[in-house]
């Protein structure tokens, strides 16, 4: 078989199955954002945490409780990582360091999962289970509440409520992530990956050397690491290892859980909204943008253009050669287009072009189809945008869903598209021009450490978490900055969208005629295509131009 | 030759520009660009390059400063010429203004005569014949016709009388006839004319609604294009091509939606005046933009929908008469009925039946129509004898059957009956001769009659999502057959003011938004409560009060027309918003290769325009995005083309034409400027 009958043959089962799953999936998500009834276990558990599960949040009371509920996860993480050295199941590992640790607490709280240090010399199985795993649901979680909330404020009418942030949060995990990573985690196990408590074994290989084989309850956190578009992997090389990811098989199924919810997710907002077709041109727009990302990234590595792959004959540096370029350049697509940011390759091995797509990918906002929840709010916000932009060559005040783009929806709407901008440029233009945070971080000399480097804080700040390796993330200054990148990438766009929510929910909601512009139609697709890669081409391509561009011309 | 014509034409001529360019200066004061950050941007950095040109000249520093002031200048001069065309009609309208001597009445009854700017609300003047109105008011006395050419352009006098609704008198209008008192209700400088002069001269302009949003989302992208900008030194520092200072101030120009910025502010203007050019005010730039939002269209079934009056259609004889008897009889009563109906009749009767008054009628009695007897008719002698014709609501004249002997049978009453269910107003005829038994002759159907057109109108309007609501005193079986004719979306029969008010309320409670027209003072709490309201010139002062717009025409129908203007508006801001972000993607194909092919000579190849040097790459894009703005001035002044039609065609339409015409012009136009560019020595 052919590398390219290959590949299509992949992307048709994947495109297949997440089309299949879609359907039932985003009605059960619409119901569980409906739903009026509280099951017994999550009535216990608004006991326990004294919420009460009939009371309804103005945005700002859903934000405070989302700001509060995220710090303190961070909080908890924090003196996870610190105390370690004084808890059980630490594998005799060390205290992470103050630096080190705010930046992990901030990377899983954010559900960004960027990692500075190397899972298995760093963190104990505690840390791993209480710490990493439990925020890898929980972020996961928030971000389909916020979209649960920016959903409502559509839907409501005149309303100055957009839900309750602790039954939204409550019932993702309990009804939506859980059942799915239980599931998810038998598959996995069949499929090879280790699901064990042992402590690490040494053994002798056949070379006369000895090898140590790490063990830990792999399975578990590599399904939820997929579903919730988290990305930190058990282990240092991520999907890469086989333990983690074994055969092309669990390769193929973990890139389906990234991008099973985020792809679900437009269908519950059709539902909800009581227009499928809504549901279904979000849906295309994060497809089309997806697909053109997989098959540019794809072309990319299977030209594999650039003197180290033309020598060797393929790009095959970096890449497992159990999933080939085809397997990796797809996975690529997948975890930078699902904000997940775990990898199977080595994404700075990937060719000059195939990097830079993967890096534009991101710089999309996370929207293709992007994180869980973030990537249907920040689709959502740029379908307000589009609308805004071109809404008005209809010849009316835009609007969208039966809400009116006005001055305030406008107000959060610019300041979302601003911060991610503004984070990664600065964080990344702060460093290219202190020599002394050039010469600890950026390893390599050219346009390519100019890659690395951008590429860093791409993925900081719109929550990725996945790198250029040769970038050396792990000092002081870049845990810290990095660190902050991902809060403030990840908490000032969800405070914009609630309050966009709360404004939405306040105005009447008003049936679209035919005098409005359609937002279910393969025009409006189109249009909102070229919206997001246009703002992201606007903003990025001067910097581009000097990394990627630069070192894919030559 | 209209004054506005020049403006229409697809490209500004010189005089005009050289008229404009004193004001477009004075408009570059700091503290006037600063309310469009966008310009504003483009004006710190012209002075910006231009300290730089002082400090180190070359040939490219200079033109490029130059350019940039272009810019800036070409924004202001497009808002000058947007307002130079009110400014025309301001002066017109300040001659109506010079101060008129008023004739202050006392209670007492003595006259004073006091300037006309020193009256104050609840004062009475006294206007004769000759003289001009000092201020806005209410007729409470007399009746006069009055020149309003002043403000309507109309030369015909019209009647002002007190009470009803046709008693409102605006200042600097000329009473031509008798003797009128007004009661002021305006103070000086705040009068209708002071308003209007305010409005087209722009002074007044505030920003709408959409319009700030839209700053705030141009802003937005000003900030991101600063921070691209500001940020690619460092880049550039890192990878050894730390760029001139100038560069990057033409780079961030050329990216800022300086197109949209510049002529955003003329676009508004321009929008307020095609409504003024079309004899409508707003009282703000809100009511315009509201105007091209409207769901609900409100209109008045007597002169909007129908023709003013209703008009005989048919004659229906009962059983044994002709048609043509009858036809006769409804003639000759209708002989001295001024109404529009009579005269209807008598047309109706000739059209179909070429009948002429042949017989002998000097010596016949006229009784007129009463709102008592219900009915008119005339009296005929004949032979010595009388020869009575009745004529006029059908119950009124089958009584007056019944009374003098008469029979009426089930047949006329079926008639009655088939013409009011066809919503037609039934009028019977009935005759006697002598002392006979009076006879009913038939039935004439009188029909309000669709205006021409308005079918083909209301489908437009439903195709743009607008619904037409007809309102209407008219029982609901006359208003429903009306409204099928017509082709209205739905109907408000025997319509009283609170009930259009609480229409309108209903409808903005499920989010719509509700314009209409009136005249009337019981109609100013449903103007004031419409989202657009507009007042006939014509109607009371409180409607014109309670209103955000007036007609001076006084043509209902015109609602239909303030709503295109309205959208074309927002189409026009739409469009070259598009159209300017477009722009951007050809910008960085000749700018960032030409910033950084020292260090890369690799991005040569992104060079697709073949721009003959960096230097002139980057003047060409500066120049381009100057004249580009000049080039679009006539568009933002005359609006783009608007259809009505569906929203998706309209959308597919205008994303061609602005979207992709967005993307490619610029390619060809940095390419010609390139030419030409890459002469000037020194470059």
């Amino acid at each position: 078989m052919t590398q390219t009958a290959a590949a299509l043959l992949q992307l048709a089962a994947l495109v297949g199955a997440l089309l299949l799953v879609q359907w039932p999936l985003g009605t059960y998500i619409a119901k569980i954002l409906t739903d009026q009834r509280d099951n017994r276990l999550e009535r216990g558990i608004y006991r326990l945490v004294g919420a009460d599960p009939a009371s309804r949040q103005p945005w700002s009371r859903y934000a405070v409780s989302v700001l509060a509920f995220c710090a303190m996860g961070l909080l908890l993480l924090y003196g996870l990582l610190r105390m370690q050295a004084m808890l059980p199941w630490n594998l005799g590992m060390a205290a992470v360091p103050a630096s080190g640790a705010f930046n992990t607490a901030a990377s899983f709280v954010t559900n960004t999962n960027w990692q500075w240090y190397s899972g298995e010399s760093t963190l104990g199985y505690l840390a791993q289970m209480a710490g990493l795993t439990v925020q890898n649901f929980v972020s996961a979680a928030v971000g389909i509440s916020v979209a649960f909330a920016l959903l409502r404020g559509f839907l409501a009418s005149g309303a100055n409520e957009v839900g309750n942030f602790w039954v939204d949060i409550t019932r993702t995990v309990m009804r939506l992530l859980l059942p799915i990573a239980a599931l998810a985690a038998a598959l996995l196990m069949l499929g090879g990956a280790i699901q064990n408590l042992s402590d690490p074994v040494t053994v002798n290989t056949l070379s006369g050397g000895s090898q140590t084989l790490p063990g830990g309850p792999v399975a578990t956190q590599e399904v939820i690491k997929q579903l919730g578009t988290n990305g930190g992997g058990f282990y240092n090389a991520n999907s890469a290892h086989p333990f983690e990811n074994p055969t092309p098989f669990t390769n193929l199924f973990q890139i389906f859980l990234m991008l099973v919810i985020p792809f679900s997710l437009p269908r519950a907002m059709g539902i909800v909204l009581g227009n499928k077709r809504q549901g279904v041109a979000i849906l295309s727009a994060m497809g089309i943008l997806w697909l053109v990302s997989a098959a540019t990234i794809t072309w990319a590595e299977m030209a594999g253009k650039g003197l180290a792959p033309e020598l060797a004959g393929a790009a095959m540096e970096g890449k497992e050669v159990r999933f080939g370029v085809t397997g990796s350049a797809l996975f690529a697509s997948a975890t930078t287009g699902t904000s997940t940011g775990a990898v199977d390759a080595m994404h700075d091995s990937f060719t000059a072009a195939g990097g830079g797509l993967a890096m534009l990918n991101m710089m999309l906002g996370e929207v293709s189809p992007g994180g869980t929840g973030s990537g249907l709010y920040g689709m959502l916000v740029a379908a307000i945008l589009a609308v805004f932009l071109a809404g008005l060559m209809v010849g009316r005040t835009p609007e969208i869903y039966g809400k009116r783009i006005g001055r305030r929806e406008v107000t959060m709407v610019a300041l979302y598209i601003l911060t991610t901008p503004v984070i990664l440029l600065v964080g990344a233009a702060l460093t290219a021009v202190v020599p002394a945070l050039v010469t600890a971080s950026v390893s390599q000399a050219g346009p390519h450490g100019l890659s690395g480097l951008l590429y860093a804080y791409t993925s900081a700040s719109n929550n990725n978490g996945s790198a250029f390796a040769s970038f050396g993330a792990a000092t002081t200054y870049q845990n810290t900055a990095l660190g902050l990148a991902m809060l403030f990438g990840r908490f000032v766009p969800i405070v914009l969208v609630l309050a966009l929510a709360g404004s939405l929910a306040e105005q009447t909601r008003k049936p679209p005629g035919p005098g409005t512009l359609p937002t279910d139609k393969p025009l409006f697709v189109g249009l909102l295509v070229v919206v997001v890669l246009f703002v992201a081409a606007l903003t990025y391509v001067p910097a581009l131009a000097l990394g990627p561009v630069a070192e894919a011309l030559l | 030759m209209n004054p506005n014509a020049a403006q229409r034409s697809a490209f500004l001529d010189v005089r005009q520009v050289m008229r404009h360019l004193p004001q477009a200066v004075s408009k570059l004061d700091p503290r006037h660009m600063v309310r469009t950050p966008v310009m504003f941007v483009v004006w710190v950095g012209a002075l910006f390059t231009t300290v730089m040109a002082v400090q180190d000249p070359s040939v490219f520093a200079w033109s490029v400063a130059a350019w940039l002031w272009a810019t800036v200048l070409f924004g202001t001069l497009a808002e000058a010429v947007a307002e130079g065309r009110g400014r025309a009609q301001a002066d017109s309208l300040r001659q109506a203004r010079k101060d008129a001597v008023a004739r202050r009445l006392h209670p007492d009854g003595q006259e004073e005569h006091i300037p006309g700017a020193h009256l104050r609300v609840g004062d009475f003047v006294v206007v004769e014949a000759g003289e001009v109105i000092p201020g806005d008011g209410d007729v409470v006395e007399g009746v006069a016709s009055v020149d309003e050419s002043a403000i309507t352009g109309e030369s015909a006098p019209v009647i002002r009388e007190s009470g009803g609704d046709r008693s409102a008198v605006t200042g600097g209008t000329k009473v031509l006839s008798d003797r009128i008192v007004v009661r002021i209700t305006a103070a000086p400088g705040q009068t209708f004319l002071d308003r209007m002069i305010a409005l087209v001269e722009g002074s007044a302009r505030q920003k709408t609604p959409n319009e700030i949003a839209l700053n705030l989302l141009l802003s937005a992208l000003t900030i991101i294009f600063l921070l691209a900008v500001v940020t690619l030194q460092p880049f550039a520092i890192y990878s050894g091509a730390e760029q001139p200072l100038l560069v990057l101030v033409a780079l961030l120009v050329c990216l800022i939606p300086t197109t949209i910025g510049a002529l955003l502010s003329a676009i508004g203007i321009a929008g307020m005046d095609r409504l003024v050019q079309r004899n409508v005010l707003a009282t703000s730039g809100r009511a315009v933009e509201a105007a091209g939002d409207v769901d609900v269209l409100l209109l008045d079934k007597t002169g909007t929908i129908t023709l003013g009056n209703r008009q005989a259609a048919q004659f229906l004889p009962v059983a044994g008469v002709s048609d043509r008897e009858l036809a006769e009889a409804a003639q000759l009563s209708s002989l001295a009925d001024e109404t529009p109906e009579g005269r209807s009749i008598v047309v109706l009767a000739k059209q179909n039946y070429d009948l002429r008054v042949r017989r002998e009628v000097g010596e016949a009695t006229f009784l007129e129509f009463s709102a008592r007897t219900r009915m008119s008719g005339v009296d005929i002698p004949v032979d010595g004898q009388v020869h009575e014709i009745r004529k006029g609501a059908a119950a009124a004249v089958i009584r007056w059957v019944r009374e003098h002997g008469g029979h009426a049978g089930d047949d006329l009453a079926d008639t009655v009956d088939a013409v009011s269910a066809a919503g037609g107003t039934p009028l019977v005829v009935a005759e006697r001769f002598g002392g006979q038994p009076a006879q009913p002759l038939g039935v004439i159907n009188l029909k309000d009659v669709v205006k021409e057109g308005m079918r083909e109108r209301f489908e437009q309007l439903r195709s743009m999502g607008i619904r037409t609501v007809m309102i209407t005193g008219d029982n609901p079986m006359t208003a429903r057959a009306i409204a099928a004719e017509a082709g209205v979306d739905d109907f408000l029969a025997e319509a009283k003011p609170e009930d259009k008010l609480a229409l309108i309320r209903s409808e903005q409670a499920s989010g719509r938004m509700v314009a209409m027209t009136g005249d009337g003072t019981n109609d100013a709490p449903a103007l004031a409560q419409a989202d657009v309201g507009v007042a006939m010139n014509t109607g009371t002062s409180a409607a014109k009060e309670a209103g955000n717009m007036v007609d001076l025409d006084s043509n209902p129908t015109k609602l239909i027309e303030i709503v295109e203007i309205g959208k074309q508006l927002l189409v026009t801001r739409g469009a070259l918003t598009t159209f300017s972000i477009a722009n951007d993607l050809a910008k960085y194909f000749a700018i960032l290769p030409a910033m950084f092919v020292l260090a890369y000579p690799q991005l040569d190849r992104l060079n697709v325009m073949g721009l003959s040097s960096p230097q002139s790459a980057i003047l060409s894009a500066v120049i381009f995005n100057a004249l580009i703005i000049v080039a679009l001035i006539p568009l933002s002044l005359r609006g783009v083309r608007f259809a009505p039609t569906t929203a998706e065609r309209l959308l597919r339409r205008n994303l061609l034409t602005y979207g992709l015409g967005g993307l490619v012009v610029p390619f060809i136009g940095i390419k010609l400027i390139d030419l030409v560019v890459s002469q000037i020595p020194g470059l």
